[in-house]
């Protein structure tokens, strides 16, 4: 195991992906460069844990450089229960963004096996070993790609429990899904339907932003009752790169976790876009000498809250809420369109709950109501620069 | 095998013979037939010449034949009750009895069941009784179901292996495929069941027919497609569902054994789905069963079939082809069966599902906390949790004063007391 050298950032050996590295990835200090700081992790339950306090439990365990789709296979691997079975479009060979790299070969074809190319048909699948007390692990190609199995997840899998009055569940299943946008994803390769299924009552959704976080949101997902739509950030896979213990661990479900704290503004975001709110409250702190004439010296003191949100559903409206009473001020920022958004969501409950409070009105960063479209992502993205210029008028308001 | 292709090999990703002959086919079966359909007993209750009768004694059959009579009898009183406006919702299983009674006979009691609606005579042979149904369709607190949560019809049992029944068409179809594909990595049930997935033949033409017949072929899965043809979805008649040799000719597109069955014959659909059932598990793949009945009965009691079928077609099958009658006058050649009998069978079926009804009718809805219960597994989220809050203050204002409420809160159990706990 290669120990990172602290004090100096270390760099993925994986190769680059085609859309390039994005700096605040590379740069971010929400990643844990070190197994100390890594073990230390907020939130980790390890589930050989004996004790309450996980600071006690770290002696003696490992840690390994990995990233995401590295955390993600290891999750799988991990889940200890010989009902476990992986499937999807491609998983045998070890899928597309190899996720499932090498469990063909160390579970058998029997439990990890590729589909006819049916999403309805993975979705229906799944749902049948699930509601057999089975632990089904369905993967769908990309998010793009879930709708054909919209009918199987919002009629059936969520349903499915409350229909039955628990006679029947398919608590089981964990349908994982690559995510968000990729830097050349067009259409199809890019988006974020997670506010599509925040009407699917019955389901969670649960979205990761780096490898340790990863594998223990989606060890949780896996052995959660209820069925999971777990959402990949797909230019995480290989750009976000930590140390992650070895051992089996979780990370709670409906908890949001705060990575900064700060008393002046609350930005609460989930998946790739955490990264670009990191950059931007650097820019406003210190902005780069071009940006500067935007940045009144007045807000650059600032000190922000960033919130990931990290499940979506049932969100983490205790969180956000107690941060927001005291910052005064929200910014939501996503990936998908605005309207009908995750963020529509959360400001109407935040409003509710924080309405005298609120200093300024809540303000959503989020794509624009158009399909991702190609040639124009830089300017559809909720980048940082959209993220500073938001924070700079929520500030001033 | 000769021919003109043998000669030129295939290519590489078939197996198929290349042949210099353009030639364009339309069917499964040689010389363009359509598949045929395969009968045990004639109109009279007679066998068919060269037909094997199965083998069925004497208790069997009356089981059977009392299944099957049922049926009918236990539509009547439910439809009739829709009717006065007792039950919201009905669906009748008329003429279709000796297809759902035949094939359920023909099953072991735990094979995993999913059906689209019109089936609940599996359930009632697997002994659901007659309170489980009446439960369900007024939504009592004792709907055992689904605790009074979906409509009427909409059945399920774990206790039975029969999967609770949903609304929307064919979703059942790819799900039995993961069933059976779990019950064939259960090393208890491995080479002993199978799943069962009934579905009509309008439903067979959604999306999720084609991905359960090639999930349940590809991802080989002891999976027994029942298809019952009734001839109509709702108004649609099968000439415009499907331009093919109904839904068995699809089946070897999936590389998957098929036979159509005549469904009101019930020894024949019995001996094709026991033949299927052993198929299907000794080989742990898919079996296609295509049963040709005919809806008797309007769709359901939101349908009135006269608007597109003429009455006189609907009374002509009920006359000429009743699959009752048909298997009465068989058990009767027999000497298993007499008037006496029927006329007691029929008063006692009566009689238990009138006293079902009239128990079920008195009982009360269920509490209304039940309401915000079973959405989740584990823990009540905030959500769920504030909205019950919020309920409960909005019932507390004006249960006694806004009239709908006031009546509605009287037929539930604890008159909403429950909830303001």
């Amino acid at each position: 195991m290669i120990q990172q050298r602290s004090g100096r950032r270390w760099q993925s050996t994986e190769a680059h992906p085609a859309g390039g590295h994005l700096p605040s990835i590379a740069t971010s200090t929400f990643l844990k460069p070190t197994p100390d700081v890594a073990l230390r992790t907020p939130g980790l339950r390890y589930a050989d844990q004996t004790g309450s306090d996980p600071t006690k439990e770290m002696v003696g365990r490992e840690t390994r450089k990995m990233n995401m789709y590295q955390a993600v296979r290891d999750a799988i691997a991990l889940s200890k229960d010989d009902t476990a079975v992986v499937f999807g479009e491609d998983v045998a060979f070890g899928g597309v963004f190899r996720c499932t790299m090498g469990l063909a070969e160390e579970f058998g074809r029997e439990r990890v096996f590729n589909t006819p190319l049916t999403e309805q048909g993975i979705a229906g699948f799944g749902i049948g070993l699930a509601s057999m007390g089975h632990t089904a692990i369905a993967e769908i190609q990309f998010a793009d790609y879930i709708f054909p199995a919209f009918d199987q997840i919002v009629n059936e899998a969520a349903k499915f429990r409350f229909r039955s009055h628990g006679n029947f569940n398919v608590g089981k299943l964990t349908i994982r899904c690559p995510s968000m946008a990729v830097g050349h994803g067009g259409h199809y390769h890019s988006q974020s339907p997670e506010g599509f299924f925040m009407g699917a009552h019955g389901i969670k959704i649960v979205i990761p932003r780096s490898p340790i976080q990863a594998k223990g949101l989606l060890l949780s997902s896996i052995r959660d009752p209820n069925p999971v739509i777990f959402m990949e950030p797909k230019v995480l896979y290989r750009s976000s790169v930590e140390q992650v213990p070895m051992d089996d661990y979780e990370i709670e479900l409906g908890k949001a976790e705060t990575l900064t704290r700060g008393n002046d503004l609350t930005i609460v975001s989930w998946g790739t876009p955490v990264y670009h709110c990191e950059t931007a409250m650097k820019m406003l702190s210190h902005p780069p000498p071009s940006l500067a004439p935007n940045v009144p010296a007045s807000v650059r003191g600032a000190k922000i809250e960033l919130i990931d949100l990290r499940t979506i559903m049932p969100w983490d409206v205790q969180t956000v809420a107690e941060s927001v009473n005291r910052t005064g001020r929200l910014i939501v920022v996503h990936e998908a369109g605005r309207t009908g958004g995750v963020g529509a969501e959360i400001g109407a409950e935040i409003q509710k709950r924080c309405f005298l409070k609120l200093n300024a009105p809540v303000r959503l960063v989020t794509g624009w109501d158009t399909p991702v479209p190609m040639q124009y992502e830089k300017f559809y993205m909720p980048d940082p620069i959209r993220i500073l210029d938001a924070v700079i008028e929520t500030l001033n308001y | 095998m000769p021919g003109p292709g043998h000669a030129h090999g295939h290519l590489p990703s078939s197996t198929s013979p290349v042949t210099s002959q353009l030639h364009f086919f339309n069917s499964v079966t040689d010389g363009g037939k359509q598949i045929p359909t395969y009968r045990v007993i004639d109109g009279a209750g007679q066998p068919l010449e060269g037909a094997v009768v199965p083998e069925i004694d004497e208790a069997l059959a009356r089981r059977i034949y009392e299944n099957m009579v049922q049926l009918p009898i236990l539509d009547d009183i439910l439809y009739n009750l829709q009717r006065q406006g007792r039950i919201v919702f009905y669906m009748t299983a008329y003429g279709e009895e000796a297809a759902i009674i035949g094939s359920a006979a023909a099953l072991a009691p735990d094979d995993e069941v999913l059906a689209q609606y019109r089936e609940s005579g599996v359930l009632l042979w697997r002994g659901f009784g007659y309170d489980n149904i009446m439960n369900q369709c007024f939504g009592t607190y004792l709907d055992s179901c689904g605790m009074g949560k979906q409509m009427p019809v909409h059945y399920g049992s774990k206790e039975l292996h029969y999967h609770t029944i949903s609304s929307p068409l064919a979703t059942q179809i790819p799900q039995a495929a993961g069933v059976g594909y779990a019950l064939k990595r259960d090393p208890a049930r491995r080479g002993k069941n199978c799943a069962v997935v009934y579905f009509g033949e309008g439903a067979a033409s959604e999306g999720d027919f084609h991905a359960g017949m090639l999930l349940a072929s590809t991802i080989p899965s002891p999976t027994l497609f029942i298809a019952r043809n009734n001839g109509f979805a709702i108004s649609t008649p099968s000439s415009e569902q499907y331009y093919g040799d109904g839904i068995a000719a699809r089946g070897p597109g999936y590389g998957v054994h098929t036979i159509r069955v005549d469904g009101n014959d019930v020894l024949a659909v019995y001996s094709a789905t026991k033949e299927a059932r052993r198929l299907c598990i000794e080989e742990g793949r898919a079996v296609l069963v295509e049963t040709m009945t005919y809806r008797v009965g309007h769709h359901s009691t939101s349908d009135d079939s006269f608007a597109y079928r003429p009455r006189k077609e609907v009374e002509d099958r009920k006359r000429l082809d009743n699959p009752i009658v048909r298997f009465r006058l068989f058990m009767e050649s027999r000497g298993w069966w007499s008037k006496d009998e029927e006329a007691a069978l029929t008063k006692r079926i009566k009689q238990d599902v009138m006293t079902a009804y009239k128990k079920a009718e008195s009982l009360p809805k269920p509490e209304l906390k039940e309401m915000f219960t079973e959405v989740y597994g584990g823990e009540l989220p905030w959500n769920l949790k504030e909205q019950r809050e919020e309920l409960k203050k909005l019932v507390k204002k004006y249960g006694d004063s806004w009239e709908p409420w006031r009546n509605e809160l009287k037929k539930h159990k604890g008159e909403g007391k429950d909830l303001l706990q």
